[in-house]
């Protein structure tokens, strides 16, 4: 295996505890990875020292301050060693993936949920095969989160600093708050999710209480985004909306459509309530309740709120 | 006035059962249609020619059998189609490198793709095929908008961003506010007598090839419980069996 080099996931400037999964991974393919830092500022490194960690580089670049993918791919490039490149497999991530590996003249492979030597298994048709590929010298790949352990922090090495730099051709005109403060389904640990079988969408507000208790996001059905305008597609988990990999997913009055089932079936635990019990996510459920919303939530609630206080 | 490409695939119906056959999806039987990310790519680049002139172009790879999606294209108002006539896996540099030749031998301004395939869901082929030509890229727009600049509305830390898109670009697209056409019957009959413009096309070689697939692992069978107050057992066993919380 020739090296290997990790590109850190970073939020708001942070490395992501997502990361120490990717190092897991790469020391799994029996290697003892580079981990290369995108930072405007180089103190962010010292957090990617990982336990198997050879080394650290801080690529500081004022590029990394807002996404742009050709810049990011150039500044990334002038400063990772050559190997196989990991990252994560984050919608931003696995952009800038793409365009190093073609960067590069190399294949991508992504979405990666298992590695055995130089074969890597990702999920297909949203996850309703598995395809495994079988990878001839070197690649980048981005890894799903949630599938590996993370490594243990500290105890690795001492960081390099390199500048890097990096052409931007787009330019960010305005941000657009959320339409919510919430939570994003794309980054949550658990989500409570409605569908249709919630009757109306003001009763979402219920999902939010039971959401807020747990540190929860809130998503929904293509059933309840496309029937109610005031449930936002950013909200949609599914095939044409969010594909979700959380420790805890709650389907709340959802049927398990295959198009549901298709963006959260790989969620470590999955909880159904929904009052035919004939529901096709009953048969993916850990824990099914067949009862209605109204019956089942406010006991969910109020027991996760005793038991979380 | 740009010459606008816009990106298609034909793939399993989102509704379909997959099974499996030896190593390899069965496909015999399964409904193909055109991914539903490029059904949005192909709304925004109809948008964009209707804002700015120009032509759209839509541009699939596959056998004979990948028609349809450009005729599926054409009925709803791509100006040309055009198929690059080859069959079987590329890994994502072939595919790459390949549409990356085919869209400077048309030539473009602007090239719109869907955010990732539904079959493959990967999500490469945009970003990728920009680096190649050189061009800037803006991935998962959920919103365009097309004055004197093109403005796409993309996902962004802590929000969404509203970003200037320079030319020449490739912008891949999510299911956003774009509400997609449907064909109508002038569309149709347009359709059914337009020429595939086919271009054969020189693949490199893959370094990667698909080895196998399978079904993802059956869920052993959960617990499942009647009636709401059963939802506080179900509470505890998210701490103390799952460890979820």
């Amino acid at each position: 295996m020739s090296e290997t080099v990790i590109i850190a996931e970073t939020a708001g400037g942070v490395v992501a505890p997502s990361t120490a999964e990717l190092v897991t991974a790469a020391v799994g393919m029996g290697t003892n990875p580079t981990v290369v830092v995108p930072c405007t500022d180089a103190g962010a490194a010292n957090a990617a020292a990982f336990a198997g960690v050879a080394r650290v580089i801080a690529a500081k670049s004022d590029v990394f301050a807002a996404y742009d993918a050709a810049a990011w791919a150039q500044a990334i490039d002038a400063v990772a060693p050559q190997g196989t490149v990991i990252a994560l497999a984050s919608a931003r991530s696995k952009d800038m993936a793409a365009r190093l590996a073609a960067r590069r003249g190399l294949p991508v492979v992504q979405d990666v949920v298992a590695i055995s030597g130089t074969q890597l298994t990702s999920p297909i048709l949203s996850g309703k095969a598995m395809q495994t590929v079988e990878v001839e010298g070197t690649s980048v790949i981005t890894i799903r989160a949630n599938v590996f352990t993370a490594a243990e922090s500290g105890g690795g090495p001492d960081v390099t600093v390199v500048d890097a730099t990096g052409d931007v051709r787009t330019a960010v005109v305005e941000m657009m708050a959320r339409a919510s403060e919430r939570l994003d389904v794309a980054e949550a640990n658990i989500i409570v999710s409605g569908g249709r079988g919630m009757g109306d969408p003001s009763n979402f507000s219920h999902l939010e209480t039971l959401a807020d208790t747990i540190g929860a996001a809130v998503g929904a059905s293509r059933a309840a985004v496309d029937t109610w305008d005031d449930i936002p597609h950013s909200m949609q988990v599914g095939q044409t909306g969010k594909t979700v990999n959380p420790n805890l997913y709650i389907a709340v009055g959802i049927s398990g459509a295959i198009q549901h089932l298709a963006g959260m079936r790989s969620s470590k635990y999955i909880v159904a309530i929904n009052k035919d019990a004939d529901a096709p996510i009953f048969k993916h459920a850990d824990y099914g309740i067949v009862a209605s919303w109204e019956e089942a939530l406010p006991v969910l609630t109020s027991t996760l709120s005793g038991m979380m206080s | 006035m740009p010459e606008i490409i816009v990106l298609v695939k034909q793939v399993p119906d989102t509704n379909a059962r997959i099974a499996i056959a030896g190593d390899a999806v069965d496909m015999s039987g399964v409904k193909m249609v055109m991914s539903p990310y490029d059904e949005f790519a192909l709304e925004a680049a109809l948008r964009h020619k209707e804002a700015s002139g120009g032509n759209v172009t839509a541009v699939t790879m596959g056998g004979a059998g990948a028609d349809k999606v450009l005729k599926d294209a054409k009925a709803i108002g791509a100006d040309h189609i055009v198929r690059l006539d080859h069959e079987g896996w590329l890994d994502s540099n072939a595919l790459q490198a390949a549409i990356a030749a085919a869209v400077t031998e048309l030539g473009a301004e602007f090239v719109y793709c869907g955010k990732s395939a539904a079959d493959t869901g990967a999500g490469s082929t945009g970003p990728g095929v920009a680096e190649r030509m050189g061009w800037a890229s803006v991935s998962n727009a959920v919103g365009l908008e097309f004055g004197a600049d093109v403005h796409a509305i993309c996902p962004a830390e802590g929000g969404n961003a509203r970003v200037q898109v320079p030319t020449p670009a490739v912008i891949s697209c999510d299911k956003g506010d774009l509400k997609v056409r449907k064909p109508n019957v002038r569309g149709i009959m347009q359709a059914k007598k337009a020429a595939v413009d086919v271009r054969s096309v020189a693949v490199g070689a893959s370094t990667v090839r698909v080895i196998g697939c399978s079904l993802p692992p059956a869920k052993p069978a959960g617990k499942s419980y009647e009636g709401g107050a059963a939802a506080a057992d179900v509470a505890r066993l998210l701490r103390e069996e799952a460890n979820v919380l």
